[in-house]
């Protein structure tokens, strides 16, 4: 009955109808994913209030250490870096219906065999050739971890999500076997590590912002899935077969090929942020690899809702939170969890705001009255 | 078990309306049903009948108007109150645990049932019930076992059990056999007669509203357009209200097609359901160019298996699927090349993407190939649009824009969306699964017509339906499935309504 009646005065609504229509559909992505970020500082406030500390305090520290200097804002940028691309790793996948968790082993095992695969050649090759095959090294190992993954889900029937989590534990055990065993540098006395890859392979920084390049190449990835996702066959029946997987079968589209395909795109992701971690920060393979960026990225994805090209200012955010954590640690007397409580916060009520979607008629170009 | 001789209870609404925001769904409904009859509700897809039975039932509050049981104005606030004043429901969708037995079922239903309940006494007064009962059901099956049928009578005998005197069938044989649907309607008039309970029967069926009901209310867009007893009115007049001044498109004739080859050749088909039992067993089909075969059956016999295995939904154990002589496998390059279409029940299930807009919905067929994608990879947006654009007005999509995400079309127009999509080029094969499922009158002409056509053309077409008067009207040959095989076969001159029904029982 609705045919008819509803309908009939929109039939051939105007260009900028259109269009103004489309902004309503989009604004809601961009509140909603606000709002869930208000009531999660006030939840997160009301946690503070009860453990007697100040939420203006937190606030204004979290503030000063994340954005507030010039040297708090290459804190924050360094972090970003990483957050881009293990986000990409989460989006791509979610793109396609496939729900990845496991991009920190990703990213650790990729830091690690970028860094080893650098060992044999560091006595003789350039650095110009020394970097490219790390980051090649790295981001094939990625593709292969994530995309096993999602060949196990297509051929086998396994939960990638639940596989891909399992095998991060993998990931970090094979690096302890063999940064703790035969790969260990005698010559370093602290931590168990890799023998470092030299100052002539690090990766520099980018001219005038004191930030390794690794944020470029992240926001370049970003740029171009999101372009990828959007704009090519590729992304188009990739998003058919997360929209509808049966019906994409019925189109006959090969969603075998899409998951394995983009399961490797997202490890190729993560994979390159390993390598960024050892060449531009670490210098070598160990333990501060496991720095919890895969899981942070799960958090960044979500909340810029799988877009990559949402995905890099979200990642700022986070970013900014992560590189607050040890001044409000300090400062406030808060353990150092307490940053990991508030992102908590943000990922339950993010997924309890999925539900809100679709239900207010501000965002809906086709209500009337 | 009632102090009253005749415990039929009897319901009227006066001035029922249901306003959902800016909706109104159901708008000065005024109906009358006597004690001790059955009452047939009619109308459309959204015409307002559920709404109409939810406020009967408490599931929703009436923005406006009363409901009157046995003559007493009462208010119904939830589904507890309406069981108190004997008002019962049997929804069309099973609401029967299936690991347990229908025993425990009916037992564990009951609203004071203990806590700890004794089986022993509780079976033999159940079956002292039953013994009064005229329908008969294994009390000591798991549920899961039981058949469609089975499993409807043991809904309505849940709701005789508990005592319910007044009872609202929604679509009560959707999902039985004709023969099975005249059992049933059969003993509950026979129920009806004596006096025992009086039934509102929301229905489809003309066929079945004229034999077995007394009275019939008819809604329309919300609104109550017509009411009367069923032996002073004729189907067409029955039509004619439920469907307004719509204008119906004319049906496509049946042209005749000269004797032509065998375009889809189905040898030896095995798959499985997804347990991994098997659930169509050497299944041979063939199917000419301009050539109907129907597919009948009950639902669950592996018909939409079939559907799934020649839409590529679904691996297939063994067997051999030749079309024009090539073996097909149902990729994109081979779908594209031997010009297989699909138009599938539930299509924002099986054929659309819900989230994605009608524009984009159109071009699943289309987006890898010119002119969207001209290399191949690169999509352009625009011719795209323009596509869009040309089929929604050729096909009467009714949409706000081709940006719309096409789950907010009304059904009839996203199954045009998809009509437009796979049937707007060359076709050879088309496979066709319950496409009217659930759609207006206007829609169910325009889709069965344009099917039609497509046979006309030189297609070869398979048609898989539940709706037994949709396989009499459209098909040349029918093919009944019953429990994963194909059970008969016969041109469609050749057969009757009772045989096909025989068949679908799985008497062969």
């Amino acid at each position: 009955m609705t045919e008819t009646t509803q309908s009939s005065g929109l039939a051939a609504p105007s260009a900028i109808g259109e269009w103004i229509g489309g902004m309503r559909r989009s604004a809601e992505f961009i509140v909603i994913p606000l709002f869930a970020l208000f009531v999660s500082a006030s939840l997160f406030s009301l946690f503070l209030l009860a453990l007697g500390k100040s939420p203006q305090t937190f606030f204004e520290l979290l503030w000063r250490g994340g954005f507030g200097t010039e040297f708090s804002w290459q804190n924050t940028l360094v972090r970003t870096a990483p957050l881009i691309l293990t986000a990409l790793c989460v989006a791509i996948p979610a793109r396609l219906g496939l729900v990845i968790i496991g991009g920190e082993g990703a990213l650790v095992l990729s830091g690690f065999t970028a860094a080893v695969v650098a060992l044999p050649l560091l006595s003789w090759a350039p650095p110009f050739v020394v970097m490219p095959v790390m980051l090649l090294t790295a981001a094939i190992t990625g593709a292969l971890w994530i995309g096993a993954v999602g060949a196990l889900r297509h051929y086998r029937g396994i939960n990638e999500t639940i596989a891909s989590l399992l095998m991060f534990y993998i990931a970090v055990s094979i690096l302890n076997f063999f940064v703790e065993g035969v790969l260990r540098d005698p010559s370093d006395p602290n931590k168990p590590s890799t023998a470092p890859i030299g100052p002539a392979n690090m990766v520099g920084e980018i001219p005038g912002l004191h930030v390794h390049w690794g944020l470029a190449f992240g926001v370049v990835i970003a740029i171009v899935l999101g372009i990828v996702m959007s704009r090519t066959t590729f992304g188009f029946a990739a998003r058919v077969t997360g929209g509808n997987v049966r019906a994409a079968r019925a189109q006959g589209l090969p969603v075998g090929t899409l998951m394995v395909s983009a399961t490797m795109i997202a490890g190729a992701c993560a994979g390159v942020a390993g390598y960024f971690e050892v060449a531009a920060i670490l210098g070598k393979a160990n333990g501060s690899l496991i720095a919890g960026y895969g899981f942070t990225g799960i958090l960044v994805s979500f909340l810029a809702r799988h877009n990559p090209i949402a995905i890099a200012p979200v990642a700022v955010l986070f970013g900014g939170l992560a590189a607050a954590g040890g001044l409000i640690q300090r400062r406030m007397g808060l353990p150092d969890a307490t940053v990991q409580v508030l992102q908590g916060l943000i990922f339950v009520v993010l997924l309890v705001s999925e539900t809100l979607y679709g239900r207010f008629r501000l965002f809906d170009p086709e209500a009337r009255g | 078990m009632s102090d009253k001789d005749r415990p039929a209870v009897g319901v009227e609404t006066v001035g029922m309306t249901k306003i959902f925001g800016s909706l109104t769904a159901l708008e000065d409904a005024s109906i009358k049903v006597r004690p001790g009859t059955l009452h047939a509700l009619l109308g459309e897809n959204g015409a307002g009948k559920s709404t109409l039975v939810k406020c009967m039932m408490g599931f929703y509050q009436p923005t406006r108007g009363k409901l009157l049981v046995d003559g007493q104005e009462v208010v119904v606030r939830n589904p507890r109150d309406a069981m108190a004043y004997k008002l019962g429901m049997v929804y069309q969708h099973f609401t029967l645990v299936p690991s347990l037995t229908a025993a425990e079922n009916l037992i564990v239903s009951r609203p004071d049932c203990p806590s700890v309940i004794d089986w022993k006494s509780e079976i033999g007064a159940l079956e002292a019930f039953l013994n009064r009962m005229p329908f008969k059901v294994p009390l000591r099956t798991p549920v899961s076992s039981l058949s469609a049928g089975e499993k409807q009578k043991l809904e309505i005998l849940k709701q005789l059990y508990l005592d319910r005197r007044f009872l609202i069938l929604d679509e009560p044989t959707s999902v039985l056999t004709p023969g099975e649907a005249d059992e049933m309607l059969g003993l509950l008039r026979g129920m009806v007669e004596a006096g025992e309970i009086t039934i509102l029967m929301i229905s489809h069926k003309f066929r079945e509203v004229t034999a077995y009901a007394d009275e019939v209310t008819v809604l329309r867009r919300g609104r109550q357009v017509g009411s009367g007893l069923v032996k002073d009115l004729t189907r067409d007049d029955m039509a004619r209200m439920m469907i307004g001044d719509t204008k119906i498109r004319e049906r496509a004739a049946r042209t005749s097609v000269e004797k032509s080859a065998t375009v889809l050749d189905l040898t030896a088909l095995y798959a499985s359901d997804d347990d991994g039992l098997p659930a169509i067993e050497a299944i041979d089909l063939k199917v000419k160019a301009g050539e109907i075969v129907g597919i009948a059956g009950v639902s669950g016999n592996g018909q939409s298996e079939l559907v799934e295995v020649l839409s590529g939904q679904r691996d297939l154990d063994d067997g051999r699927i030749l079309i024009h002589g090539h073996p097909f496998e149902p990729s994109r390059g081979a779908m594209a090349k031997l010009k297989v279409f699909s138009l599938q029940e539930e299509p924002l299930r099986n054929s659309a993407v819900p989230r994605m807009s009608v524009a984009e919905n159109m071009a699943l067929r289309s987006f890898d190939q010119p002119p969207i994608s001209r290399s191949g990879w690169w999509l352009k947006p625009g011719p795209m649009k323009a596509i869009a654009r040309e089929l929604i007005a050729r096909y009467r999509v009714k949409t706000p824009s081709p940006e719309t995400p096409i789950e907010n079309l009304s059904g009839g127009n996203v199954q045009r969306a998809v009509l437009a999509r796979e049937l707007s080029g060359d076709v050879d094969v088309l496979i066709v699964a319950n496409p009217c499922f659930g759609l207006d009158f206007a829609s169910v002409a325009e889709i069965r017509s344009q099917i039609m056509d497509q046979r006309n053309r030189g297609a070869a077409v398979l048609l898989v339906s539940e709706d037994l008067d949709e396989i009499l009207e459209l098909a040349d040959r029918v093919a009944v499935m019953s429990e994963g095989r194909i059970s008969y076969v016969a041109p469609i001159g050749e057969t009757d309504r009772q045989t096909i029904g025989h068949a679908m029982a799985g008497h062969h």
